[in-house]
């Protein structure tokens, strides 16, 4: 789980990417606080082979990226 | 070292991406009554770059106002970034800037010698202009923020709106797009030094050249590309000239490293808002996501957007390239068919 709340664009894009390359975990859960970040992390996992599927949390976003 | 302190670290959104968005500006300003007087040949109903007023039948007065936080880490830099970016509007109605005031933020302990490094960086780019800077006004932010009031002239006849494309007109650009991915990509050092000299290259270009070489051609139409992205702002063309506007994307310069940022999702919160106001009117096709995203970047110091008459646009176009070697014919205008009011196309 990446918690990037608290972080404005690029950051939690950036956060994943660490957590993503190399690694490829098959799932990652990542939480949000805005609507750029759930858009650019998105971009990322889609374009890294990754389905994605958000969700609200607490008022906030959860995306669960998935091989 | 004077350059010690990391500006853009300061601050909450790069450049231009600061703006707030044209459909917020809109509902801010919703309800207020305007004024009118029979010599305000441009005003802010007709969301054009600058404003301008006819002082007698030879001479109107063109104003504009443009500020926003770091953009780059070193303060000289920004400071001609900023000055380049606020004169471009005047340079957008065809008119030549004269004089102009300063508008800084800083913080209490922002090194004195930063704030001297990029007031220096503004008049350097300002008297590059052949313009004068004859005040400000400064106040203390934690945000640090820089900019101008610009002022310039231009002949009544002669003012280039964004509202007067014509059928037929060919779309010439004069900067190539990606700055705001860029810019944001660089706030997480992911950006090649390359690519973002090139970045601070074009910003730090003043749109004059491109202005003294458009006033001689039969130019209908111009607008500088900046915050609201290229299809904002050409949205606003396409409606104040209530025309429809055909793309070669294919043709538009895209900075090569900015499309791949694009792709790996390092997209500025201002390219979002862009697309939220826009894109409704937009036809994409099959075009791909990133170079979509591209189009929706707010770019700080653009370049200008022309439509300019048929039979001119080569001649201008290869004068333009000896000056401005980034400029390109990226489309052309037509009859407003209802509906959509931009095409992009292959």
């Amino acid at each position: 789980m990446i918690d990037a709340r608290g972080y404005s664009c690029p950051m939690p894009v950036v956060m994943v990417q660490k957590a993503v390359k190399g690694k490829e975990p098959n799932k990652l859960e990542v939480l949000v606080d805005n609507q750029c970040s759930v858009e650019n992390v998105t971009r990322y996992a889609r374009n890294s082979g990754y389905q994605v599927e958000v969700s609200d949390h607490e008022g906030d976003y959860k995306l669960v990226l998935r091989k | 070292m004077e350059n010690e302190v990391k500006l853009t670290k300061l601050a909450q959104c790069a450049g231009c991406g600061a703006k707030v968005g044209a459909g917020v500006l809109a509902q801010l300003l919703e309800g207020i009554q305007v004024h009118r007087d029979p010599n305000l040949l441009v005003g802010f109903d007709k969301s054009d770059d600058a404003s301008v007023y006819r002082v007698s039948d030879e001479l109107a007065l063109v104003q504009t106002v443009d500020f926003f936080p770091p953009i780059a880490d070193d303060p000289y830099l920004f400071g001609q970034i900023a000055a380049a970016n606020a004169l471009s509007d005047v340079y957008a109605m065809g008119a030549e800037p004269k004089l102009a005031l300063n508008l800084m933020c800083v913080p209490r302990d922002m090194p004195q010698q930063a704030v001297h490094q990029m007031l220096r960086g503004g008049y350097d780019k300002v008297y590059e202009a052949g313009c004068l800077i004859t005040g400000g006004h400064s106040i203390f932010d934690p945000e640090p923020k820089y900019g101008l009031a610009v002022t310039g002239f231009v002949h009544p006849q002669r003012i280039l709106t964004n509202s007067g494309a014509e059928t037929g007109d060919v779309l010439l650009l004069t900067k190539p797009l990606g700055i705001g991915v860029l810019t944001t990509a660089h706030k997480a050092d992911m950006v090649t030094p390359e690519s973002m000299d090139l970045a601070y290259a074009l910003m730090t270009t003043l749109n004059k050249s491109a202005r003294d070489i458009m006033v001689r051609y039969r130019v209908h139409a111009c607008t500088d590309v900046t915050g609201f992205s290229l299809m904002g702002h050409m949205l606003e063309m396409a409606q104040g000239s209530e025309k429809q506007m055909h793309l070669s994307v294919s043709e538009i310069d895209l900075i090569p490293e900015a499309v791949e940022l694009a792709r790996m999702g390092l997209l500025p919160e201002g390219m979002y808002r862009n697309r939220t106001f826009a894109q409704q009117w937009v036809e994409h096709g099959e075009m791909p996501l990133e170079i979509q995203d591209l189009l929706y970047d707010p770019q700080t110091s653009g370049g200008l957007l022309m439509a300019v008459h048929p039979e001119d646009a080569q001649a201008l176009l290869e004068e333009l390239k000896g000056a401005v070697p980034s400029a390109q014919r990226i489309g052309r205008v037509a009859d407003y068919q209802g509906g959509k009011r931009i095409f992009l196309e292959g």
